[in-house]
Order: structure tokens, then sequence, then C-alpha cells
């Protein structure tokens, strides 16, 4: 066929005729195809742009469908997108990260360690591997998003709790099973700092401390608590600080696990006793791990007191509860209280206004007791309980109260058995 | 029989001022020494005698400081080891990280392994020192404590969670003996090699949307966080619904 463009007088006249009989007929007929004019531009339709809306209404969708939730194909779930696989087959040379894996996960903090390492491996070229190291008890699922394309998870007794001197052990055995380039650890205090420190005076490296700025070649870290800038090469063993690098968002790794030779641990000079009982309510709000908060929704304020005391909980409250008088100014949690970081945060008889949201931003948990299912905690909550909070305090009291009740008879029983 | 205990002090820097001053946690630590050893507390100190922040910590009720003398480029850690060794020490307290120079908190590691002794880091408090052990707090995250025994002697630094340092006296300060001793003379050859210029502000982490269409980054900017909206009980039993929670606190570990 030749591509002379052939024009159909009619047909235009009739598509131009919105009340010809035949129009609906062209119009449909000409769907999904362009309309060339007499010269072979293309011609746009007015008419025939957008779509009528489920209300009736005309709609243009100016996107073209780019947008994220296209209008007419409705409650189509967000699509996991697969990322791409980096994989690292043989690798010359590890950069490990020890990472300091609070409560079994990989912390914000880490994750920007491993999106360092890979910056490092990338600037120093070669085929190098980023290995997450970790002790204890792992809970993390996403090693593999989070940049690890190894994963090193050393397993044992000696290991577990507070176990600082075998860690380091640990580590120097890793160090000399396999090529590593750089220790990265993050300056932290949830023992990285620690071991990091014991590492590099049993290696005899002198290591780059509360480091922020790093490529191959230099290291930039605080000196002088923090007024100094020191530049130095960069060296194996380095502490990081927070927001040192970007975390890997864009990649998936292997996480492949590592494994290490058995060796000998030089029994322990320190000797773990365990956690002490500390009143929760001497921890300072803004650092305290749970908390239990309040608001005008308690009715019963002896029974949230006490429900604090038998869950351990640091009692937090909104506003209202301040303002009203039943806590004190220095509990409200909130834009004009305290920014809390706990880890588990039960909001009890709290509707969830934007300021009091703005001061759980980093709460990692929130269980939300409510009678209001519609209410912003709800949204926000992993766990949310429509009910009467006074029930159920009550009954979660009871269950925390049998639970100790359990937990002591069993230590009294290893107690007797062992005696 | 008393125990030896030496702590490690150091000159501060104010944090706004800039002044020097005693440093925060290494007056902790001679505030934990004298409740230890009282007025037996060997406090030392590497560096100039001359220098004026001693008389502050002396102030606190020593009667003497043991200067070993060197350099302000000399590295002590060299010092410190020699005159550990030569004394018969159960103790050593000093700050987790000093507030001028370095301040990468390597000092007590390196003299516990030179010397091949315990170290613990963050310490609270030492609550008990009997039969050649010691008792010892230290400051965890979020306010924790973890009790743990360790053989003497040992090292220890000392956390800010420790009791705060007393006020020091002016006086008694001034009238304080500095001992004296020679100290190292290897300088710290790689520091020299170092740049070290007044510390920048650190950039703020900008939250950055990646998102492909306008419509993606305006739905960024506006859009209320929402949770992944999670479980919600509504029409079980009271008994289900206190479990639940029960769980999840008994699963995240706050509840032991
Ligand atoms: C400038 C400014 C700053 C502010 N700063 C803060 C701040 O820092 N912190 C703060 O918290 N607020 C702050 N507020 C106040 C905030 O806007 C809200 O008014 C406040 O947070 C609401 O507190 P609430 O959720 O306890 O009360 P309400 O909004 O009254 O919510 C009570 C909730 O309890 C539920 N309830 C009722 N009875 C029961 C029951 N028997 N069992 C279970 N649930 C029940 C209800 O369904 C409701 O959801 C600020 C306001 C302004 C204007």
């Amino acid at each position: 066929m030749s591509d002379i463009i052939r024009r159909d007088p009619r047909a235009e006249w009739i598509m131009r005729n919105r009340l010809h009989p035949l129009h609906d007929q062209y119009v449909s007929q000409e769907e999904g195809g362009e309309v060339r004019g007499p010269s072979g531009l293309i011609r746009k339709f007015p008419h025939k742009v957008g779509f009528i809306g489920p209300n009736g209404i005309k709609r243009i969708d100016r996107l073209k469908g780019n947008s994220s939730a296209p209008q007419g194909r409705r409650s189509s779930a967000a699509q996991e997108v697969q990322l791409p696989l980096h994989t690292v087959a043989n690798p010359d040379y590890y950069i490990m990260v020890a990472a300091d894996m609070v409560g079994g996960r990989l912390t914000s903090h880490d994750k920007d360690i491993l999106g360092l390492a890979h910056k490092l491996i990338a600037e120093e070229g070669g085929n190098g591997a980023v290995v997450a190291v970790c002790f204890g008890e792992v809970k993390e699922e996403h090693f593999d998003t989070a940049g690890a394309d190894r994963v090193l998870h050393i397993e044992g007794e000696e290991f577990e709790g507070y176990a600082p001197e075998a860690r380091m052990q640990a580590l120097a055995q890793v160090e000399s099973q396999y090529t590593v380039k750089h220790w990265l650890f993050p300056d932290s205090i949830h023992g990285g700092c620690d071991l990091a420190s014991r590492l590099a005076a049993r290696l005899g490296e002198r290591p780059a401390t509360q480091a922020w700025q790093v490529n191959a070649e230099q290291a930039v870290s605080r000196g002088a608590s923090a007024s100094l800038d020191i530049t130095r090469k960069t060296p194996k063993i380095l502490m990081l600080l927070e927001e040192c690098a970007d975390a890997i968002d864009e990649t998936r790794h292997e996480a492949t696990p590592l494994t290490l030779e058995t060796f000998s641990v030089a029994a322990p000079t320190i000797t773990d006793q365990g956690l002490m009982d500390v009143d929760p309510n001497a921890i300072p709000l803004g650092e305290a791990e749970f908390i239990l908060s309040a608001g005008n929704g308690i009715h019963n304020w002896d029974q949230f007191h006490e429900a604090a005391k038998v869950l351990g909980a640091t009692e937090g409250a909104s506003r209202v509860a301040v303002d009203d008088g039943f806590m004190p100014r220095f509990r409200q949690v909130g834009a004009t209280g305290t920014w809390v970081t706990a880890r588990v945060y039960v909001a009890v008889g709290i509707s969830g206004a934007i300021q009091h949201m703005q001061g759980i931003g980093q709460v990692d948990k929130v269980v939300a007791i409510n009678t209001d299912a519609g209410c912003d905690m709800v949204k926000r909550a992993a766990l949310s309980v429509i009910g009467d909070s006074e029930e159920i305090l009550a009954e979660l009291m009871k269950l925390v109260a049998e639970h100790k009740q359990t937990s002591l008879s069993d230590q009294a029983e290893e107690n007797s058995n062992a005696a | 029989m008393p125990h030896k205990v030496v702590s490690l002090i150091s000159v501060g820097r104010h944090p706004q001022s800039g002044r020097s001053r005693r440093a925060e946690q290494d007056s902790r630590a001679v505030e934990l020494g004298l409740k230890l050893a009282g007025t037996d507390l060997d406090v030392v100190h590497a560096g100039n005698t001359e220098e004026p922040t001693l008389r502050q910590y002396a102030g606190m009720g020593l009667p003497s400081v043991t200067v070993l003398e060197q350099d302000e480029k000399a590295d002590a850690v060299e010092s410190l080891q020699s005159y550990l060794q030569s004394e018969k020490v159960d103790i050593v307290l000093t700050g987790v990280r000093a507030e001028s120079g370095e301040s990468s908190g390597m000092t007590p590691y390196l003299l516990a392994e030179s010397l091949g002794w315990p170290m613990v880091s963050r310490v609270a408090d030492i609550v008990e020192v009997k039969d050649g052990e010691a008792q010892v707090l230290l400051a965890l995250p979020r306010g924790q404590r973890r009790q743990v025994t360790v053989k003497l002697p040992f090292i220890a630094s000392i956390d800010n969670a420790a009791q705060a340092a007393r006020q020091s006296a002016f006086g008694p300060g001034l009238r304080a003996k500095m001992e004296a001793q020679q100290g190292s003379e290897s300088v710290d050859e790689i520091r020299l090699n170092w740049e070290e210029v007044p510390a920048k502000a650190r950039p703020k982490r900008l939250k950055v949307v990646k998102a492909k269409t306008a419509a993606d980054r305006f739905k960024a900017a506006t859009a209320k966080p929402q949770g992944g909206s999670g479980k919600v009980m509504k029409n079980e039993s009271v008994e289900e619904k206190a479990k639940a929670i029960f769980d999840l606190l008994v699963e995240e570990k706050v509840i032991r």
C-alpha cells in the first residue's frame, strides 16, 4: 500500500458533527488510532479527550495514564516492584559492616553504613563484597534490600548477651580468615563504638572515630567534642556517625551466608549479671523504650497509673490530659511536649491530633486503645483495639500479672532444680 | 585492704565558649574515684604541669595531682602505660571520650590491651569491690542499667550517667601539689599528617522523593503518612483484645 494519506471528507464531516446519527459509530471506529490532517499532522479531537468519571463528570487525564493510580482501574493495589539484583561472585576483598542490630533488626544507622560500604567499593573498584556481620538473635528479614552481599551471622552461646570480649575475638578471627579492606562500625552507644575500639586496639590499627564524610582516599571525622574536623587518609577501621551516607534503595543484594571457622574463645574477664530493674518513670520521656500514654479517653486515673506500674512502662500523656491536671506537664507527648523515640507506644484514649502525632513520629510500634475506630491514632497504629480503655487495661493487667507469676515460678523451679 | 584507684584526667572544652574546663566525664571519674578511695585517690594527667584546669580538678578535694610531663604533640598512652605498670594499680577510671584533641576514646582500650587488663566501657557506677572482683553498673541506651562482675585490675570508662562531679573549690585547688614526673617523648607522628579545621555544620538530610510524575511528588508532599493501617480488632471479646496487645508487648520484649 502507498503511504499517501487519503481523506474521507464524509467521515470527517460526520465526526465533526456530534448530532449526526452515525457520529458515535465513526468516533468509536477512530478510537485508539490517531487522526491525521490533510498535511499528515496529528489532529486532536477535543471532544474525544478524556473520559466520563464515575459520577458522570468528564475527566481529563493529562498524565496519559502515567499517574500512580490510574483512574480507570481503581483500587489496583500498589505493585511490589522487583529491584534489580546486584551479584558479586568470588569477591577479591570484603568490607565488613558490624551492625548494631538493636532488637535483632538493622537500624537506620546500620543501613546508612551498608550504603557507605557500597560507595567505597564503587570508588575503589575491584570485585568487593559488603558483609553484614551480626551477633545474637537476628530478626531482620531484609538484608537483601539493605545492601548486604553476604551475611556473617556469628552464633554461639559465648556471643549472646553482653559479651564484648568474645565478640571482639570473633571479629579478629574474621580478620584473619577473610581479606578485609575496611571495617565499618556505627559509632553508637548500642555497642558499635565499644566493639570497634576493642578490635582496633587488638589489631593495632588507628581508627577514625566519629567519621562523617568518607571516600576511598580521605575520611573526615569529628574531634575535640565535635568542634574539629580532622581529615586523614581513610584508615582500615572506621566508626561512622549517623547519616554518613545514603542507604541502599535501588538494588537488591544476594545476602548469602558466610561461615566462620570455629576457634577457641578465651574465658571472659567480664561476666554479665543481667539487666537491672530501673524505675521506668525515672527514665527521661524522650529516651524511654516503652511508653503507656493517656489521653482524654482515660476516666480511671488510678487504674492507669497502676497499669503503667504493672507493665513497667514509662507514663506519657496527651495535652488534654495535662491541661486537665491529671498528668504533670513534663509527661506531655507531642509538638509542645516531648518528641519520644520509644519502640513501643501504647496510646490509651488518644484521638491522634496532628500535634500529638508529630511527637510520636519516630516510634516503631504504636498500639491504640480507643472507642472510636475511625480516629487518626487507629490509622497510625500497628495494632488497634476498639473498646473501653478501662476494661481493656484491667484485662491486660491481669494477663501481665499472670505472666509474671509463671515466669517467677519457672525461675524458682530452675533454682530448686539447680540446688 | 584499700584498693589503689587511679583517675585519668584531661583538659576539657566548654561546648559553647570553647574555653578549657574540667572535662565532664573525667570529673565524674574523679568523683567516682573519691567515692571508692577517698583522698588516697591518685589523679594522673599526662601533659603540662602549668595547665590551670588541673587546679579545677584538684579543687574537688585532692591533695595532689600527678602530672606526667610531656609535650602537647606526644602520645599520652605511652606515658600512662609505663606509669600504671610501675604502680600497683587496681582500678583505672577514665572518661569515655576526651573533649579536646582527637577525642577518639581509644586511650582506655589501648591501655587495657597493652596491660592485658579487662576494659569496661560506659560505667554508671561501681557498686562494690570485694575479693578481687568489682560489681559494676553499665549505662545502656534508654536509661537501662546492666550489672557486670569484673576481675581486678581493670580499666573503666565513665559515662555521663555516673554521679555528677562535686563543686570545685578554688582555694584548695590552688594549694594542691602538682607532682611532676617525666613522661614519654615520642611524638604522635601519624597525627602530624592530619589536617584539622574547625568543624563545619553537617548538612541535614533532606527527604528525597524519588517519584516519576508530578502527581506522585505532590502526593508525597501532601499526603498524611499512613502506617500501612495495622490490625484493627473491633468485635472480639475483651479477653482476646487484651491478649493481642499482651502478645505484641511480649514479642517486642518490653515485658519481661
Ligand atoms: C498549638 C497547639 C499545640 C498542641 N500541642 C500538643 C502536644 O504537644 N501534644 C498533644 O497531645 N496535644 C497537643 N495539642 C492538642 C491537640 O490538638 C489535641 O487537642 C489533643 O492531642 C487531643 O488529646 P486527646 O487525644 O487526649 O483527646 P481527644 O481528642 O478528646 O481524644 C480522646 C479519645 O479518646 C477516646 N475515648 C473516649 N473515651 C474512651 C474510653 N472510655 N476508652 C477508650 N477510648 C476512649 C475517644 O474516642 C477519642 O479518640 C496542641 C494543640 C495546639 C493548638
